[in-house]
C-alpha cells in the first residue's frame, strides 16, 4: 500500500524531528551547567570569537551595506509615487533595524561560522580528538562545546548591529549622496520613527534568539554527527538549512510578540 | 607481582549482537601487554571497556583495586587521571601546536607555572625524539611524527596505565620500529602497565611481555611471546604467520552455495 | 596565532559591534531625544484618537516635549484618556489646546500642544480640559459629501 507507506515515512519523520530536537535541547542544557570553564578561563571563548565572529565580519559588512543600498533604491523609487520621499530613512532604518539586520546577519552566520563549527566538530569526532579528551578526563562539553556557544552567542548580536548600522550607511549614500533626498530630512524622518527600545532593543533580542539557535544546531550537529566523512558534510548541509529554517521561524513568532498592534 | 587490572568473565553485546563472551585476563604491574585478533573480533569493545567509557554487560573491570563501571562521574574522571591513552591515529589536537598538546593535560588537570610545563613538554618531547617539532601544527608533521607526538602527550601526567588502540597502524617500518622500542621503553621508564590493542604480529612479540588472542569475542589462546611463537594451534599458527586460510576463512559464509549462486546446477541439469 | 593579534582582533570586533550599537541608538534611533532628564505626567480625554499610538511624540511649536505613554478607554465617559510624560523643563499653561495632529497627509499621527494664555500651569497628574479629536479622513469626506448633497437641494 503507497499509501500507508508513504503515511508512515511522514510519521517516522516526525517521530525524528520531535526526537532530534528533544536531544538539541538536552545538549542546550547541558552546554550551559558545563558553562563555568568558557567564564574562569575567558581566554577559550576569546579564540573562538575570533574564529566565529572577527572571520564573519568582513561578509556581513559587505552584506549590510548592499542590503542597504537595494532598499535605498527601492524604496525610493516606491516612495517617489507617494511624494514622500523624506520617509527615506525610516524606511530604511526600520527594515533594517527590526528585520533584515537580525535575519540576514543569522542567515549569513550560520552559513559562514555555524557550518564551520560543525565540520570543525565533526571532524575533531571523527579523528577521535572528543574521544581522546574525554579519556584525558577533560569534558569535551565544557572544554570545546561552550566556548564555542558563547563565542556565537556573544558575537550574533554585534553583528547584527553592525549589519544595521552598515545598511544605514548604505541606504544614506544611495539616497542622500546619489540620488539627492535632502540629508536633514534622511536623518529626522528615522530618528522620529525608530524607538530605541522597541525598535532597536528588540532587533538585539531577535539577534539573540537566532544566535542562541544557530550556535546551538551548528554544535549539536556537529556533535552529533557519524564520524565519517559523508557523515560531516552531511550534518554541515543540515546546519544550514535546519539553522535558516529556525531562523525565520523564530523570526515570525518574535515579530508576533513584539509588534503586533503597535 | 600483583596485577593493575583484573579483568573477570565480562560480556558486552551491542543490542543482541555478543562482542564480548566471557573475557579473563590479568594485566600486571609493569608489563606490557598485547591483546591480538583479526579486525572486529572486539579488541576495541574491549579497550573501550577498560577505559570506562562503556560498561559490560555482566563480569567487572578492576583497576587498582577499583571496579570501573560502578564509580560516578567524578570517581571515574579520577581513575582517567591516572590512565594514558593512544588512540588508532593519535587523535592530536588539531587546532593546538605540538607544544600545546602536549601540554593540554598538565594545563588542565594540574597548578603548575607555564616555566615548569614548559620544561616538562621539552622533557616529554625529548623522549620520543621530537623536541624541535614543539612550534609545529600537527598537520605539519608525517604519520609517523603525529604518533610519536601522541605518545608524549599520552604519557605527559605520569600515566600509571597506558592503553595503545592501534599504535602501529599505517606506519612505515621504520617508525613501526620506533614507536615500538618508545613503547616498551616509556613503560620501563615510568613503571607503569601497557596494554597494546594490535594486529600487528611481529612488531609487538618483539616488545611485550604476554599475549593475549581473541577470536569470536572469546580467548582463543594466550601466553609469552616465545609461547606463541612455538604454538602449534591452528588459530594462532595461521595468525602469527599470516595464512591466508585456516580456521579464519577465506571465504565469509553464505546462505547458498558457490554453484548455486552462479546457478550453475541449472545449467548443469539442462 | 599569537595571543597579542588574537586579543586585538577581538577586541576591534567587540568595540566596532558596540560602536554600531551605539550608532543605531543615537543616530538611527531617538535615545539622543529621549527623557533621560526627569518627566511628569499629563493627560487628557479625546473622542477620537484616530491612529494615535504609544510612544508617539508630544510637540509643541515643532519641538518635541513628551511621549505619550498609555492610551485607555474610559469607560465613564466612553472617551479615549491619553497618559502623557511630558520633559519637566517645559511647563504649559492650564488652558493649552492638545491636538492630535498627523505629520504629512500619510505620516505619523502626534500630539500637539498650543499654550493658552493662563497665568497657572499645569501640574503633574493635571488635565489638558481643551483636546481635539484626530481628524479621521472617512469622515471628513463623508461630511464633504453630506454638504455636497445638501447644498445641491
Amino acid at each position: 500500500m503507497p499509501l500507508v507507506k508513504s503515511v508512515r515515512a511522514i510519521g517516522h519523520r516526525a517521530v525524528n524531528t520531535v526526537w532530534r530536537v528533544g536531544l538539541a535541547t538536552r545538549f542546550l542544557f547541558l552546554t550551559l551547567t558545563h558553562s563555568g570553564m568558557s567564564f574562569r578561563r575567558f581566554g577559550l571563548v576569546v579564540k573562538e570569537l575570533f574564529s566565529s565572529g572577527v572571520m564573519s565580519l568582513i561578509i556581513i559588512g559587505v552584506a549590510g551595506m548592499f542590503v542597504g543600498m537595494v532598499l535605498g533604491l527601492q524604496g525610493f523609487e516606491t516612495l517617489k509615487r507617494y511624494g514622500s520621499e523624506s520617509a527615506l530613512g525610516s524606511l530604511v532604518a526600520l527594515s533594517l533595524v527590526r528585520e533584515l539586520g537580525p535575519v540576514l546577519a543569522a542567515l549569513l552566520f550560520a552559513s559562514r561560522a555555524g557550518s564551520a563549527m560543525t565540520a570543525e566538530i565533526g571532524l575533531m569526532k571523527a579523528t577521535e580528538q572528543i574521544a581522546a579528551m574525554e579519556m584525558m578526563a577533560v569534558s569535551p562539553i565544557a572544554r570545546v562545546v561552550a566556548p564555542r556557544f558563547w563565542a556565537g552567542v556573544i558575537s550574533m548580536p554585534l553583528l547584527a548591529a553592525i549589519f544595521s548600522a552598515m545598511g544605514v550607511f548604505g541606504g544614506y549614500v544611495v539616497g542622500v549622496v546619489l540620488i539627492g533626498v535632502d540629508e536633514g530630512s534622511f536623518w529626522s524622518q528615522m530618528q522620529a520613527t525608530v524607538d530605541f527600545q522597541h525598535d532597536v532593543m528588540n532587533g538585539v533580542l531577535k539577534s539573540f534568539v537566532f544566535g542562541v539557535a544557530v550556535t546551538v544546531i551548528a554544535l549539536f550537529e556537529g556533535f552529533d554527527a557519524p564520524p565519517t566523512a559523508e557523515g560531516v558534510s552531511g550534518a554541515t548541509t543540515r546546519t544550514v538549512v535546519q539553522s535558516s529554517l529556525a531562523i525565520l521561524m523564530l523570526d515570525f513568532i518574535l515579530t508576533a510578540f513584539m509588534f503586533r498592534g503597535a | 607481582m600483583s596485577a593493575l587490572v583484573e579483568i573477570q568473565d565480562v560480556n558486552f553485546s551491542y543490542d543482541q549482537r555478543a562482542i564480548l563472551k566471557g573475557i579473563n585476563m590479568s594485566f600486571g604491574k609493569g608489563k606490557v601487554i598485547a591483546v591480538m585478533g583479526g579486525s572486529g573480533c572486539g579488541k576495541t569493545t574491549l579497550f573501550r571497556l577498560i577505559g570506562g567509557a562503556l560498561k559490560p554487560t555482566r563480569g567487572e573491570i578492576k583497576i587498582d583495586g577499583q571496579v570501573i563501571h560502578e564509580l560516578d562521574d567524578k570517581g571515574l574522571y579520577e581513575m582517567r587521571r591516572k590512565m594514558g591513552v593512544l588512540f588508532q591515529f593519535g587523535a592530536l589536537f588539531t587546532d593546538m601546536s605540538v607544544f600545546d598538546n602536549v601540554a593540554f593535560q598538565m594545563r588542565e588537570h594540574t597548578n603548575l607555572s607555564e616555566e615548569l610545563i614548559h620544561d616538562l613538554v621539552m622533557l616529554k618531547l625529548h623522549a620520543v625524539g621530537l623536541r624541535g617539532t614543539h612550534n609545529l601544527m600537527p598537520a605539519e608533521l608525517s604519520g609517523g611524527m603525529a604518533r610519536r607526538v601522541a605518545l608524549a602527550r599520552t604519557v605527559a601526567l605520569d600515566p600509571m596505565l597506558i592503553l595503545y588502540d592501534e599504535p602501529f597502524a599505517g606506519l612505515d617500518p621504520i617508525s613501526l620500529t620506533v614507536v615500538g622500542q618508545l613503547i616498551r621503553k616509556l613503560n620501563d621508564a615510568l613503571g607503569a602497565t601497557s596494554v597494546v590493542v594490535t594486529h600487528d604480529v611481529q612488531e609487538s612479540l618483539k616488545i611485550v611481555d604476554y599475549v593475549y588472542f581473541i577470536a569470536d569475542g572469546v580467548i582463543v589462546a594466550e601466553g609469552t611471546p616465545d609461547e606463541i611463537r612455538a604454538s602449534d594451534k591452528p588459530f594462532v599458527h595461521q595468525f602469527v604467520h599470516g595464512e591466508m586460510d585456516g580456521p579464519i576463512p577465506f571465504h565469509y559464509p553464505g546462505a547458498n552455495s558457490y554453484e548455486q549462486d552462479l546457478k550453475v546446477s541449472a545449467y548443469a541439469t539442462r | 596565532m599569537e595571543r597579542i593579534k588574537l586579543d586585538l582582533w577581538v577586541g576591534a570586533f567587540v568595540v566596532a559591534g558596540i560602536a554600531a550599537l551605539v550608532v543605531l541608538a543615537l543616530k538611527v534611533g531617538n535615545l539622543s531625544t529621549y527623557n533621560v532628564s526627569e518627566t511628569y505626567q499629563l493627560q487628557g480625554y479625546f473622542t477620537n484618537v484616530g491612529g494615535l499610538k504609544p510612544t508617539a511624540s508630544v510637540r509643541s511649536a515643532g519641538v518635541l516635549v513628551g511621549r505619550v505613554t498609555s492610551i485607555t478607554l474610559d469607560t465613564e465617559r466612553y472617551e479615549a484618556k491619553v497618559m502623557m510624560s511630558i520633559d519637566k523643563r517645559y511647563q504649559f499653561p492650564k488652558d493649552t489646546f492638545a491636538n492630535i495632529l498627523t505629520s504629512g497627509l500619510l505620516g505619523e499621527q502626534y500630539i500637539g500642544l498650543q499654550p493658552g494664555g493662563d497665568e497657572d500651569m499645569l501640574a503633574d497628574g493635571g488635565e489638558f480640559k481643551k483636546t481635539q479629536s484626530a481628524i479621521v479622513v472617512e469622515e471628513l469626506i463623508g461630511k464633504f459629501m453630506f454638504n455636497k448633497s445638501e447644498s445641491s437641494n
